[in-house]
């Protein structure tokens, strides 16, 4: 018998900007609620871009949740799966911080190693424009059937998490705990303490969010 | 047409055609530049706007300050530990901590992997493509690549055969419709001036470099416990070391030691012999693209970084200097300190900001974030769809810091030109080897190439540096001391009832510091001065422009519909933006939205 395929379940996005926190907070409820065999990490991406590269390239089965956006109904969950799955870069950056995910595959592509089996889980967010914000109700709802998703998919590779009992400890490639998001919301300061909004334009995106684009 | 001149001596005409730079991301903001061109496609005037607000402590107030460092961490993809780093120093500067020696070499090395791997990527992933055209690489003749390689460095992967099967890859690549990484750039513009051959060689080292890259921010996991989001302590760091352990869960032992060791060899070598002889080779064909210097000749600040001992931040202690240099003379170095109310303070006539008195400034600890977004009369288009900023009024989310009154330019650059004037041979000798090499005179370094220059010749210096505490690190553990964490003062019952702080590094791009003011055992006050805000800062009460408006001033622009320079120079400062582009799109979506009015 053949060596268990790597398994990379990755979550990726700012978790400081509302609902762009999905697919970390994906990996933190899969933590704190289930067993993994040794071939599976999880792993808090993030934002870090070029930095996923190399995790990216080292699995055989890479399983990403993220905020996306196809224009969909706010809460609507995407699968993509393969080569559908966007893969391109863009030369015209501003910033080496524009390195987005789409990239990351692109470069683990061009490097060699990309990973014999994808699966993309988005969400379409509601609100991302909330700096110290967390996930809307809405999109936190969808963490449950996000991971419904990824346990069917995995199940095809031989794995079947076992729940937890209790909630575990938080895992080594998981937020720190004052970032766990109970800690996260709750700590947050009151509007009246630390002003949230600034921008028209800001402010003008949130119901255009909620809308058909 | 008006033409202004500005107190910092600068010719300002905001005549002629608009030409607008906008990335385009999912979220609204970030970074947008507007420059007017003459008649003959010269840049006469320029405006730099910050489109994003994210003050820190809209997140950090009422927080228990042990856990800023992770959230601090999280600004930002790419400059994670040093915001991290800096959270930590800022805490233990206003409670009196003092950290370990051990703790101490463990932070620089982790601050200056991040330094070296920062630099690198930077010039091969994002900067590099600026000057190296990826189409003509196409038509390269391999012999002759092998031949360039071997003419300017000893680097082994040299052969024909190695340029020619990259050079096919490329091809496939390019060919390959969706994965055509490349296909988005300004290909064929008259401003790129490389041959064929040293194309071929740059995107080769492109690769290379791609690929080394994951092997230095190994050295983050050993430290750091976990990569990316390495961990880190108020008051030392919280790897634990057990020299003999054997696969002892968390501890650093023998084996890791060694480990993050060859690591550093290895990158030295990367930088010593692919990126200084790239950086070199390439800049043989620019030396006549002497633009994009702005402030660098007059104005420079850092505040310095890399202590040698632990708990000892005077000047003289900081392996990176600090020191302020205002009106181009370079045999003074003022001395900067950072609580000074005189000395660093933020302006905001010109920033989407409000307080209640706009001529004057404010230094961070007495820091106001009241957001206050009006356009000016001149503006062009609505308050949810600018067309054109009006940069006689508030125009950026940026605040204006300055120096003593002065718009001054942070980064690699500010901090070569002042060890230089120090005199200091870490930094003199290395840039006065690379003018004789490229035959250049010293005015030469203040330009965007002379900024691009100074990040390899850093990059070099930090890896060199890396060996410099690692050695450090091993002799102290060997002579028996293990510590790395001092928790005399975790606990809040041990803390003062109020407490001022601030933390200071350079971080790749620049001077950072975050100053905390605490109360009760709770962030009251959070405020974070970061490198971009230096460099990116919009116009001040008396009229002075910032660093990157200065640095795109008088460079002229082959094709105004294709922004290669002004591209090319503001990638020079490596620009942090706020990292949160990660949401996909399903097409390819264009990152930079050009507009020529």
């Amino acid at each position: 018998m053949s060596s268990p395929p790597k398994v990379l379940i990755l979550g990726i996005g700012n978790l400081l900007w509302a609902d762009e926190g999905f697919g970390v907070r994906c990996v933190e409820a899969l933590a704190a609620g289930w067993r993994f065999p040794p071939n599976v990490t999880l792993l808090d991406g993030g934002t870090q871009g070029i930095y996923l590269v190399d995790q990216v390239r080292e699995a055989d089965v890479l399983v990403v949740f993220d905020a996306v956006d196809y224009g969909l109904a706010p809460g609507t969950l995407k699968r993509v799966e393969g080569d559908a799955v966007p893969k391109f870069m863009g030369a015209k950056k501003m910033s080496l911080h524009q390195t987005g995910f789409q990239e990351v595959l692109a470069l683990a592509e061009l490097l060699g190693g990309y990973p014999a089996h994808l699966l993309l889980i988005g969400v379409q967010p509601l609100a991302l424009e909330d700096f110290g914000g967390s996930l809307r109700p809405e999109i936190r709802g969808r963490i449950g059937p996000a991971i419904a998703i990824a346990f069917e998919y995995l199940r095809d590779f031989g794995i079947t998490p076992s729940p937890l009992d209790r909630v575990a400890a938080q895992g080594v490639n998981l937020p720190h705990p004052a970032l766990g998001i109970t800690a996260y919301e709750l700590g947050r300061p009151a509007p009246e303490q630390a002003c949230r909004v600034g921008d028209a334009r800001v402010l003008s995106r949130i119901p255009a969010a909620a809308g058909a684009d | 047409m008006t033409v202004t001149a500005t107190p910092n001596g600068f010719d300002l005409d905001n005549g002629g055609r608009r030409v607008v730079v906008d990335p385009v991301t999912r979220i609204e903001g970030h970074m947008r530049c507007e420059v007017n061109l003459d008649e003959n496609n010269v840049i006469r005037n320029a405006v730099s706007t910050g489109t994003m607000w994210r003050g820190l402590e809209v997140i950090l107030k009422g927080r228990d300050p042990r856990d800023a460092w992770a959230f601090t961490e999280r600004i930002c993809g790419v400059c994670t530990g040093t915001h991290a780093l800096t959270s930590v120093r800022a805490v233990e500067d206003a409670l009196g901590i003092d950290i370990p020696e051990n703790a101490n070499s463990i932070r620089n090395i982790m601050q200056l992997t991040l330094q070296a791997h920062d630099h690198l990527v930077h010039f091969y992933h994002l900067h590099a493509l600026d000057w190296v055209d990826v189409i003509s690489a196409l038509s390269a003749d391999p012999k002759a690549t092998s031949e360039l390689a071997q003419s300017i460095s000893d680097w082994p992967l040299s052969s024909p055969g190695y340029f020619r099967d990259i050079q096919t890859r490329l091809k496939r690549f390019v060919e390959s419709g969706q994965l055509g990484p490349f296909m988005n750039g300004y290909w064929g513009n008259p401003a790129y001036k490389l041959p064929p051959e040293a194309n071929l060689m740059a995107v080769t080292h492109y690769l290379e470099a791609l690929d080394f890259q994951k092997e230095i921010v190994k050295i983050h996991t050993v430290y750091g416990g976990k990569n990316p989001h390495p961990n880190w302590l108020v008051g030392g760091m919280p790897c634990a070391i057990n020299i003999d352990g054997v696969g002892a869960v968390g501890a650093v032992n023998m084996e890791r030691l060694n480990l993050v060791s060859s690591i550093i060899d290895r990158t030295i070598e990367f930088i010593d012999r692919v990126y200084i002889p790239d950086l070199l080779a390439i800049a043989s064909f620019y030396k006549d693209w002497n633009y994009g210097g702005g402030l660098s000749s007059t104005s420079v600040l850092s505040y310095g970084d890399i202590p040698d001992h632990a708990n000892d931040n005077s000047a003289a202690n900081l392996m990176l200097p600090r020191g302020a240099i205002i009106n181009g003379d370079l045999s003074k170095i003022h001395e900067v300190d950072l609580r000074d109310p005189e000395q660093i303070q933020e302006f905001v006539d010109h920033a989407w900001f409000r307080y209640d008195d706009e001529t004057k400034g404010l230094h961070p600890w007495d820091g106001v974030t009241e957001p206050n977004y009006v356009l000016g009369p001149n503006a062009k288009g609505t308050s949810t769809r600018i067309e054109a900023v009006d940069e006689g009024a508030k125009y950026s989310w940026i605040k204006a810091p300055r120096w003593r009154g002065h718009a001054m330019e942070v980064g690699p650059l500010a901090r070569y030109i002042i060890g230089y004037a120090q005199g200091n041979p870490e930094f003199k000798e290395p840039v006065d080897k690379l003018l004789t090499d490229l035959d250049l005179p010293l005015p030469a370094l203040f330009s965007t190439l002379g900024r691009t220059a100074a990040r390899g010749l850093e990059a070099s210096w930090a890896a060199h540096k890396m060996r410099y505490f690692q050695d450090k690190l091993m002799a102290n553990i060997k002579a028996g001391d293990t510590a790395t964490a001092n928790i005399d003062k975790w606990e809040p019952r041990t803390w003062p009832k109020r407490a001022k702080g601030v933390g200071t590094s350079e971080a790749p791009r620049g001077a950072l510091g975050h100053w905390i003011v605490i109360e009760k055992g709770r962030i009251d006050n959070y405020q974070a001065v970061v490198p971009t805000t230096w460099n990116g800062s919009p116009r001040d009460p008396a009229g002075n422009i910032g660093a990157f408006e200065a640095a795109l001033l008088n460079t002229p622009v082959a094709k105004a519909d294709e922004p290669l320079e002004i591209l090319r120079t503001l990638h020079s400062f490596d620009p942090c933006l706020a990292c949160s582009t990660h949401v996909m799109s399903p097409d390819g979506e264009e990152l930079t939205r050009v507009k020529v009015r």
